[in-house]
């Protein structure tokens, strides 16, 4: 989801037995639920994956506030941009609280910016997108935060100390994210024709590309088992995707809008709404960096990182200098 | 030149007086930027009433191997806990 395709290095799951002794010790840790911490033994796939896992998730918490930073200066209160402002400034901090989690595994944040800015990493699929009027500020706290939210609730208890630590942290701050996107949403559906089909065109253009953040169907994936296994994974994703469809028609039944989708519907066999195909090619092409936004996220994470450089460097040169004064002083 | 601000743990206390408690880490040039960026990043909501930060490298942290040598000698002291001793039935305040 906010990490859609994790690569784990691994071929085939192997059992208990086929491990060396350490790998056994643990994976028997995991298999107890005791926590990985960072200064612990860990496989170095187990490592690797994190690394991925972790940085691209964060990736995704920063390119993220792209998509509605676009509008802060547009809404349409004060009281609306002032709740953006803290909406995005939040996403800000996520992607800090990840960061610092991933370099607990020993890389350094400077590589983990320069791996996204090389395109060696990925964030989500979802941040390609644009943000065509202020009803997509509603629909992105509504469905891509509610999607976050299924997806990072059950990370609070995944196997690595410091991922999960960060993981509680981020979704206590969630739930206001999903409410202030629903609270504009409904004003919208609650408002004039116009700003009704507002509302209705952000969730016709919002709902097949949420419904594919929570990455492809997972039965057969070898990456999804590894993660399993790890525990760094804790559910699957159709399973994720089903109950974000659970939850989510009915709170759009109570907008009044509809789902694009003419297959969906209530299945009280299965208990669970039926929806119709999801158009995998669309994904794979957004992740292969064709979305309508791609090139325009990934520019602006470049030029503010590029048009920062000063400022760090001087930022450096102030802590050297005021250090060596105080240096000075302490001498004489 | 590489300018990679050095990594600051930070420690939060709470308004409940409670004990400064690790909340994660953060990258500044220097201390006073790590408190300035410690607000922004930990207590958004009010989370706390003081800061402290230190630099991770200035941290001496015990290591995992050490984990039996230092903390196994506590597992046979039971008789450290209260509920080491029955009392009997009746017994009041105690
Ligand atoms: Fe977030
Ligand atoms: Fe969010």
């Amino acid at each position: 989801m906010y990490a859609q395709l994790v690569d784990t290095g691994t071929s085939k799951l192997r059992s208990l037995a086929d491990m060396s002794p350490e790998e056994r010790a643990f994976q028997q840790r995991i298999d107890a639920d005791v926590k990985v911490e960072a200064k612990d033994w860990m496989p170095d796939a187990y490592r690797r994956t994190l690394v991925r896992q972790i940085q691209q998730h964060a990736h995704s918490e920063i390119v993220g506030m792209l998509p509605e930073g676009n509008w802060i200066t547009r809404a349409p209160t004060l009281k609306r941009k002032a709740i953006l402002m803290a909406k995005v400034q939040d996403e800000g901090g996520h992607g800090l609280y990840l960061y610092a989690a991933a370099e607990t595994l020993g890389v350094s944040r400077d590589q983990l910016i320069d791996d996204l800015h090389a395109g060696r990493v990925k964030y989500s699929s979802i941040f390609n997108y644009p943000t065509l009027t202020w009803a997509d500020v509603g629909a992105i706290g509504w469905l891509v935060d509610g999607a976050a939210i299924m997806n990072q609730i059950p990370l609070c208890r995944c196997s690595y100390g410091p991922y999960a630590r960060a993981m509680v942290r981020i979704c206590k701050e969630e739930s206001f994210h999903q409410r202030q996107g629903y609270d504009i949403m409904l004003a919208l559906c609650n408002g004039t024709t116009e700003q009704k089909a507002l509302a209705q065109d952000a969730l016709n253009r919002w709902w097949w590309p949420s419904l594919m953040m929570f990455g492809p169907p997972d039965a057969d994936s070898v990456h999804s088992a590894q993660s399993a296994q790890w525990k760094i994974k804790l559910l699957s994703n159709d399973e994720l995707r089903q109950r974000f469809v659970d939850q989510t028609v009915p709170q759009a039944d109570h907008l009044g809008i509809t789902m694009p989708d003419a297959d969906l519907k209530w299945d009280a066999e299965r208990g669970h709404y039926d929806f119709g195909a999801i158009d995998w090619s669309e994904f794979q092409n957004v992740l292969k960096g064709n979305g309508p936004c791609n090139r325009e996220r990934l520019a602006a994470r470049v030029k503010a990182w590029d048009d920062g450089a000063w400022v760090r460097e001087a930022a450096v040169a102030h802590a050297a200098k005021r250090a060596k004064d105080r240096g000075d002083r302490h001498v004489h | 030149m590489s300018t990679e601000w050095p990594l600051w743990e930070v420690f939060i206390r709470s308004q409940h007086g409670l004990a400064h408690k690790h909340v994660g880490s953060l990258h500044a040039s220097d201390a006073e930027m790590a408190v300035k960026n410690a607000r922004d990043v930990y207590t958004r909501r009010s989370e706390g009433v003081s800061i402290w930060v230190a630099r991770s490298s200035d941290i001496t942290a015990s290591s995992p191997g050490d984990r039996e040598a230092l903390f196994e000698p506590a597992n046979t002291k039971v008789y450290r806990h209260p509920t080491f001793y029955p009392m009997p039935d009746g017994v009041k305040h105690l």
